[in-house]
């Protein structure tokens, strides 16, 4: 294992290596404060906080219709043998299957493929951000669904109601609170994921340090870095606000 | 009453809620503004032609043998970066435990504090980078880079664990003449193990899925090749690759599922 991860902790010594991280760090201070490159931090912060926003938002459009499909308790087939059963079995399983595929590849990876569709720039970062937290949101949407007490969204199936009305009188109303909270949360990762993807050139504070880095400029990298925190915080203490609003 | 006052209430406008939606709703408008991004321009037909011709080239993912045994080999390498640096992580923690939980005054808990906070809040990708640097392009810099921002992570968790633990047992011991040493071995550590052990354990399987993205940057891993395959505009070997990683993680998270269902078990 160690022969595979290449684990050469004397390469950490080597003069030249050294050299070159040594030039980079000490750069760190002071950070860049130049007010031309303020400003465009400004303006990648605030694309950042767009890309994060507009992801989300497509997000949840796409999780909303496979959240309602996949989630049992609104599922009519278990409640007894209906006449499309097996149509709706295999609904439902291509539903998890496509949720687990937009899921289960990384955000970055996503970004990086709609790089080279889209070119370089913000709209491969909403979309990376829109495919993978569609999976996330929409499993976790189904399990909270399950979750809560679906005994009003039964007694409504039972007794001849669509799902769909099932879901808003009997489900929405004990859950509403969750799903909205849950979504929130999720908008503060998807601030952290943007700049992650920001790193394969899909727009953002990411792509600005990913420039900086390549230009081994410390002063602005530590800017970034600077900002970034601020965000970080920023984003917990307004979703915290908001979360408390909702309530 | 209470009961009808409360009905009462819930009947009545709510202003605050609806002010929150609209400033929501303002804000999602805005920022699909901002980015001059159409939402139903996004698949016109100009470039949902293209997208198509895109897709359709990963659909013949490359299944010869030299290329599946590279893969193979990736996954190994993404593995073991990944154990490895969850490994060294832990280690460091351990040692960064006792000072953030106040074992030796206050200042060294700051500092510690400070340190950890710093190495946990630089993400991954950004480590990753740096450590390219350091020590060149390769598996050693991911292993740095995962190594660096898990021992941030751990180094807290575990501080908490040692802060919340009850030190009655250790107390025992030192009244009782043993070492300062001997009684936390003795006394807190078999205690905290457990909780150590799962965190740690939560922590590799966070890492493996990191892992197999660091080599975006240079290092190391699937994400190497992945990166590499794709730059060459060879499509068909990328998506091998992309498959290789979702099955990576598919199989990473059932695993760790059964674990905890049956550890649920285990405790009643």
């Amino acid at each position: 294992m160690l022969k595979l991860a290449q684990f050469e902790p004397w390469l950490l010594f080597n003069f030249e290596n050294l050299e070159v991280i040594g030039n980079f760090l000490v750069q760190f201070f002071p950070p860049n404060h130049d007010e031309g490159f303020l400003w465009i931090v400004a303006g990648a912060t605030i694309e950042t906080l767009a890309i994060a926003t507009a992801g989300v938002a497509l997000a949840i459009l796409i999780a909303v219709p496979l959240g309602l499909i996949i989630s049992h308790s609104l599922s009519i087939s278990r409640i007894g043998p209906g006449s499309d059963y097996l149509f709706s079995k295999l609904l439902r399983f291509s539903a998890r299957f496509l949720m687990l595929v937009l899921r289960g590849i990384p955000e970055i990876v996503w970004a990086l493929l709609l790089v080279r569709v889209f070119g370089l720039g913000p709209t491969a970062g909403v979309l990376a951000i829109a495919i993978t937290y569609s999976g996330m949101l929409s499993k976790v949407y189904s399990e909270i669904l399950e979750s809560g007490n679906t005994l009003p969204s039964r007694a409504l199936l039972v007794s001849g109601s669509g799902r769909i009305a099932a879901f808003l009188y009997g489900l929405l109303p004990s859950t509403a609170q969750e799903l909205a909270s849950y979504t929130i949360y999720r908008w503060e990762c998807a601030i952290r994921a943007s700049v992650v993807t920001g790193f394969v050139g899909a727009g953002g504070l990411g792509q600005l340090m990913d420039q900086s880095m390549k230009m081994l400029n410390g002063g602005e990298v530590s800017t970034i870095l600077i900002v970034f925190f601020l965000l970080v915080l920023l984003a917990d203490h307004l979703s915290l606000l908001i979360r408390k609003q909702l309530t | 009453m209470s009961l009808l006052k409360q009905l009462k209430k819930q009947q009545q406008f709510c202003i605050k809620c609806l002010a929150t939606i609209f400033i929501i709703t303002a804000f999602i408008a805005w920022s699909f503004i901002h980015l001059g991004l159409n939402p139903f321009n996004i698949f016109s037909s100009d470039t949902s032609s293209n997208i198509i011709a895109y897709v359709g080239r990963f659909f013949s993912p490359d299944l010869s043998m030299p290329f599946l045994m590279k893969i193979g080999n990736g996954i190994f390498e993404t593995l073991s970066i990944s154990a490895l640096a969850t490994l060294l992580a832990a280690i460091i923690s351990l040692g960064l435990a006792l000072p953030n939980a106040g074992r030796f005054g206050p200042y060294a808990k700051s500092l510690t504090r400070f340190i950890c906070n710093f190495l946990r809040s630089v993400p991954e990708l950004v480590w990753a980078t740096i450590m390219v640097l350091a020590v060149g392009l390769g598996p050693f810099a991911g292993t740095l880079a995962l190594t660096l921002h898990t021992a941030g992570v751990l180094g807290r968790l575990f501080g908490e664990t040692l802060e919340n633990h009850s030190p009655l047992a250790n107390r025992a011991l030192i009244h009782s003449g043993s070492g300062k040493i001997a009684a936390f071995l003795y006394g807190t550590f078999p205690g905290i193990y457990p909780q150590l052990l799962s965190y740690t354990l939560y922590r590799w399987e966070m890492n493996i899925r990191m892992a197999t993205i660091l080599g975006f940057v240079g290092a190391g891993g699937l994400g190497q090749i992945l990166f590499y395959e794709l730059s060459l505009l060879r499509e068909p070997k990328a998506s091998t690759v992309i498959i290789a990683m979702l099955a990576l993680v598919v199989v990473v998270d059932t695993i760790s599922n059964k674990l905890r269902v049956e550890q649920l078990h285990s405790m009643g």
